[in-house]
């Protein structure tokens, strides 16, 4: 993996393991012979397969092991496929990922659509995350994907685009969730543009070496690292670029509970849940939550001066 | 109810094994959330389910003690009221598993943390004060304590069971995230349980003035 510029939450060659090493027991024949095959993991129904080397680490950069996979892929808020946590590994497979396009407009010079082939030829890279869901529970998650930059670079963005708003695909058929009122659908979701012009801010269409499960946002989610995973928006069809802040899901249900940074901040509790603490799934204690989820040094600076007591 | 049905209910929920057999039953839930707690049946967060669980049980079994009156006088099968007692303390029994769970477990007996959350966080106070509902009835349970408050003031008292009920499906329905149904089955399915009593007890009323009616004809 050749990265220009290297942060906290990157990888050096020399510290990562073959990704054989760090699949749970029920994968590790499967990886083992994927391991052959680095770099041309075939994905389903023939798709172009994600091509990038395979270099996951165990742990992150705090020294913190990954998630197993199978809690990243069976503990999932994807309210599109069901409020239980284990709604979305049973109700997303019939999803259809292939055709999928993902519009880029508003203000934009170049507003273009993307067949998700496009965005898979990329250049792809491997970031290893920490999740920190709202909920006070936390993973760390090898995301495979590329910098959301990349996508706006190609648009043009004008020189009256301050946000950029996102959404999820709307199809009840597929999606049985937006059948019910639990959300006003389809989910939405909005960052500042330098937000999401921010190196650490991703658009991810694999993760542990393969291509995206459904219930994790197939194929193509948001990963905002330092913001709560509500913000990461899953299963994107349409990017705009904006004069306004665009609105948000939770924002629009509960807006008292729900602001539109959502940046992890011990010192900002929810309404329900203390953000001191939160539990990494897996673990017995819980651990101090830390201020941007670790990300401060990278990230601090885009909000200085503002009250985030005020702006959550 | 049909007929022979009800003798041969009657002389079932008299049996010297229905008691313990209810017993056991209503151990069951613990049981299989401990087993599969055991065996990774409880998925990547067994904390959170483990808490989650035991505060569905409990507002079950509240309902389910707060059912039997009505399920005696539609059936007229008096010997369900053997049964009222242990199952209200079954709902005490798993209310106390929730809070121990969340206390001892999930904040692992930060009491700092805990007193913030009752005082802070609305749905925590309004589940907290369910529970203590529910204790005080469980600690005025026995035939010595309805004896020594005499019955009209134990009744009184013991009506709070509909205040911890209710405060038990508020403190489900806050804290789910958006719109969902569930805690408002349980709210609903409570809200016919208590008409049914208010609808019976009106109904008593209104018999007791016809008689007095009656008698000032006579």
């Amino acid at each position: 993996m050749l990265l220009r510029s290297r942060t906290a939450s990157q990888a050096r060659e020399s510290e990562v393991t073959p990704r054989n090493l760090v699949l749970s027991r029920r994968t590790a024949l499967a990886g083992a012979a994927a391991a052959f095959a680095v770099g041309g993991i075939p994905s389903m129904s023939g798709a172009a397969g994600l091509s990038f080397q395979t270099t996951v680490r165990p742990r992150d950069e705090k020294a913190d092991p990954i998630a197993p996979m199978k809690s990243a892929t069976t503990y999932n808020n994807f309210y599109e496929f069901g409020t239980d946590k284990a709604d979305p590994s049973r109700n997303a497979r019939a999803l259809r990922t292939r055709p999928w396009q993902v519009a880029v407009d508003g203000e934009v010079v170049k507003p273009a659509t993307f067949g998700i082939e496009d965005l898979l030829a990329l250049p792809l890279e491997e970031r290893i995350y920490r999740l920190r869901c709202v909920e006070a529970w936390s993973m760390v998650i090898p995301w495979v994907g590329f910098p959301l930059a990349e996508i706006l670079k190609r648009v043009e963005p004008t020189g009256s685009a301050r946000y950029v708003a996102f959404q999820t695909l709307h199809d009840p058929q597929q999606m049985p969730g937006q059948r019910g009122p639990v959300l006003q659908w389809p989910y939405v979701e909005g960052l500042r543009l330098d937000e999401a012009r921010h190196p650490l801010t991703i658009l991810a269409v694999g993760m542990y070496g393969e291509v995206l499960p459904n219930q994790n946002g197939a194929p193509i989610r948001l990963v905002v690292p330092w913001k709560y995973g509500f913000k990461s928006i899953k299963s994107i069809v349409r990017i705009t670029l904006t004069r306004d802040q665009p609105p948000t899901a939770w924002n629009r249900s509960q807006p008292n509970e729900y602001g539109f940074y959502a940046n992890v901040n011990p010192e900002v509790d929810h309404p329900r849940w203390s953000q001191a603490t939160e539990r990494r799934v897996g673990d017995f204690f819980r651990r101090k939550t830390l201020p941007f989820n670790g990300y401060a040094d990278e990230v601090a600076g885009l909000y200085a001066g503002m009250d985030l007591g005020k702006y959550f | 109810m049909a007929a022979g049905l009800k003798p041969a209910a009657t002389k079932a929920l008299s049996s010297r094994w229905a008691k313990p057999a209810v017993f056991a039953a209503a151990l069951a839930p613990m049981v299989w959330t401990i087993w599969l707690a055991g065996t990774g049946g409880l998925g990547p967060e067994p904390i959170a389910e483990g808490v989650r669980q035991s505060g569905l049980w409990a507002l079950r079994f509240l309902l389910l003690a707060l059912a039997v009156t009505p399920l005696r006088i539609v059936t007229g099968v008096s010997a369900l009221a053997r049964f009222r007692r242990m199952i209200g303390l079954f709902a005490f029994f798993y209310a106390l598993l929730h809070v121990a769970t969340y206390v001892g477990i999930d904040q692992f007996f930060d009491w700092a943390a805990v007193w913030k959350d009752i005082v802070k966080r609305p749905y925590i106070t309004v589940g907290m004060g369910a529970f203590l509902v529910l204790s005080a009835l469980a600690a005025t349970s026995t035939n010595g304590m309805v004896r020594r408050l005499g019955g009209r003031r134990w009744r009184t008292l013991h009506r709070s069971v509909f205040i911890a009920g209710a405060a038990g499906c508020l403190h489900y329905f806050m804290l789910v995230k958006g719109w969902q149904p569930s805690p408002l089955v349980y709210f609903g399915i409570l809200s016919a349980l208590l008409l049914v009593r208010v609808a019976k007890s009106a109904g008593s009323r209104a018999a007791v003035a016809r008689a007095g009616i009656m008698r000032h004809a006579d």
